[in-house]
């Protein structure tokens, strides 16, 4: 596959080249010192490119092609995965994966979105948006999970749940809003994290949890900055403004109260190093489900009602 | 997911188009029949000809639901805090006094308590024509004050919708009034107190991803449209034009996801029969 740059990845991308094609082309010790000095000034520059993103361009990495993705995740954090199918009423959804891992020593269920690389395996992954049978599917898993005291981590990653014509006649409203009421009584711990898109309903339906972690560069919205501008502007050419008015990047939700932490990305971004970036998410979820095993079922669950109970602003 | 622009101007224009000179008279938009206010009014705001559902406010919905006199409304001043101090081609900051103006609602939802044939009651009830019934922090928050009142005095809840989905100009705050609203719902279903859910046009996107769904009793009023994407966009993503009669309270009974459809003249009775019932 073609490798995808970001418009203003460019210059970081340019410099990184050559120093690689220095690498190549000497050993010779004053090279190497050039080499040092370039390496300080691509560092200092992708510190001010990233320090400065607009949140479009965060919307931008969010959906980089090239982004680890559930089962990126799945391979690098875990071991002795097992991967369950089917929500035993109508078919196996693709487009949500689950099963059983081991992150070092433990059990846990890990469910999230899967988005496809190449046309072939977006197809079959419906581009990452659920349909009913998903969030069935999930709510199953997590239903198993709860049976044998395993915590369960979602990560979410999807542009929305399937607007599709069999999507609404098998109930998709009924499939989502089952698993908000589900989550919130599930008696076991629950973590989400948003790795890359996380779009309105289809994220949040496998997204009520205890702690809600975003990585650095993802969003999470009521709609996508490309529908809000054909809504409240009538026309697609307002995305930017609308990413800037809708405030859903990470920094924005920790704003709002929504979000509990942000998970620190590897320098450039989760898609420039993604076993760095798989890294740093598994020793965070290591440390959350550490602190919510101590937490008994019944103050589990209030703490998690609660918790989202807390949220709006409202005058009166 | 989000309310449809369309569906705020539309309504005042077709409210125009139906209503004729004289304000007395209204025009059935599905048989033409011409309808007398206190005929309108008698009828449940229904057409007595093809029996088609006017879209109607809570302050009519609680009348046709309660018993005279017993609603005590709360919170009826809550009002958007503008949390996100959105603007698009407006201000949003500047669209809710003029809903507020327009509508003599502060938001899209109006709930209190009161009496079905005698027995408490928790009752919530959507009004479209502020922002499109749309779903931000007070509807979520007037939602799960609603619950609790009827967690607290162990009364029935039960929550009449119409909404577009939830409110883009509070972004990521109205998408987590689904999950504020269905936690608080688990919470009342643990305590097993009954709570029925009454649809009616058109209910569709985040308030049917949460609450509206999630009744232990999903009943809806005939024609109404019940779904999660609008019709629009489903139309758009696979290129086709729908089945008639798709994502109607029927199609909805149909696929198993109602439990009844019920003519608004029938609801009140019905909904007394049942919690002779469930509690
Ligand atoms: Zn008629």
């Amino acid at each position: 596959m073609a490798k995808t740059i970001l418009d203003f990845e460019k210059p970081i991308i340019t410099l990184e080249e050559k120093i690689e094609e220095m690498r190549r082309y000497s050993e010779n010790p004053d090279i190497a010192q050039e080499i040092k000095k370039i390496e300080k000034r691509v560092n200092q520059l992708r510190q001010s490119i990233f320090a400065d993103l607009t949140r479009w361009q965060r919307v931008q990495l969010a959906r980089h092609p090239e982004r680890p993705y559930t089962l990126d995740y799945i391979n690098l954090m875990v071991t002795d995965f097992v991967e369950f199918h089917g929500d035993r009423a109508f078919r196996d959804d693709k487009a949500i994966i689950g099963g059983f891992g081991k992150l070092d020593s433990a059990s846990v269920l890990l469910i999230g979105h899967q988005k496809g690389r190449d046309t072939k395996s977006n197809l079959h992954h419906n581009f990452g948006m659920p349909n009913p049978d998903g969030y069935r599917k999930a709510l199953r898993l997590m239903k198993l999970a709860e049976k044998f005291n395993i915590p369960v981590v979602t990560l979410l990653d999807t542009p929305g749940a399937y607007p599709g014509l069999e999507a609404e006649e098998r109930g998709q409203a009924e499939a989502i809003a089952r698993n908000l009421l589900e989550m919130s009584r599930l008696r076991v711990p629950i973590v989400v994290v948003v790795i890359g898109e996380g779009a309105s309903g289809g994220a949040l339906g496998i997204g009520v949890g205890d702690r809600i972690l975003m990585l650095e560069n993802t969003w999470y919205s009521v709609i996508s900055p490309e529908s809000c501008s054909s809504i409240l502007w009538r026309s697609w050419e307002y995305k930017e403004q609308a990413a800037e008015a809708l405030q859903l990047t990470a920094p924005d939700l920790k704003k709002q109260g929504i979000i509990d932490d942000i998970v620190p990305e590897p320098p450039g971004g989760a898609h420039r190093n993604h076993e760095q970036m798989a890294k740093i998410l598994k020793d965070v979820l290591l440390g959350e489900l550490k602190d919510l095993a101590k937490i008994k079922p019944e103050k589990l669950l209030e703490r998690r009602i609660e918790k989202f109970a807390k949220m709006g602003a409202w005058v009166g | 997911m989000a309310w449809f622009k369309r569906s705020k101007e539309n309504i005042e224009s077709e409210t125009q188009r139906r209503e004729l000179p004289d304000g007395q008279w209204r025009k059935c938009d599905q048989c033409g029949e011409i309808i007398h206010k206190t005929e309108l009014g008698q009828h449940v705001y229904t057409c007595p000809k093809c029996g088609t559902h006017f879209r109607i406010g809570s302050k009519e919905y609680i009348n046709c639901l309660l018993d005279e006199g017993s609603f005590k409304e709360q919170d009826s001043k809550m009002r958007s805090a503008d949390p996100l101090k959105f603007t698009d081609t407006k201000k949003y900051r500047e669209r809710i006094p003029e809903a507020i103006k327009k509508t003599g609602l502060y938001d899209a939802l109006r709930w209190g308590t009161g009496k079905i044939e005698k027995k408490n009651v928790v009752v919530a009830v959507m009004d479209f024509s502020f922002v499109g019934g749309s779903m931000g922090s007070v509807v979520g928050e007037k939602i799960s004050r609603a619950i609790d009142r009827a967690w607290k005095t162990k009364s029935p809840l039960i929550i009449v919708s119409s909404s577009g989905g939830a409110r883009m100009m509070e972004g990521a705050l109205s998408l987590m009034q689904m999950a504020k609203t269905s936690a608080k719902l688990a919470r009342l279903a643990e305590a097993r107190i009954p709570y029925i859910s009454i649809m009616t046009d058109p209910t569709t996107g985040g308030v049917t991803a949460s609450y509206a769904m999630l009744g232990d009793v999903n009943i809806a009023e005939p024609g109404a449209l019940i779904g999660f994407a609008g019709p629009r966009v489903i139309k758009q993503t696979i290129g086709k034009d729908l089945p008639q009669g798709f994502q109607r309270a029927e199609f909805l009974l149909e696929h198993g996801f109602l439990d009844m459809v019920v003519h608004r003249k029938e609801m009140k009775a019905t909904v007394s029969r049942i919690l002779s019932h469930l509690s």
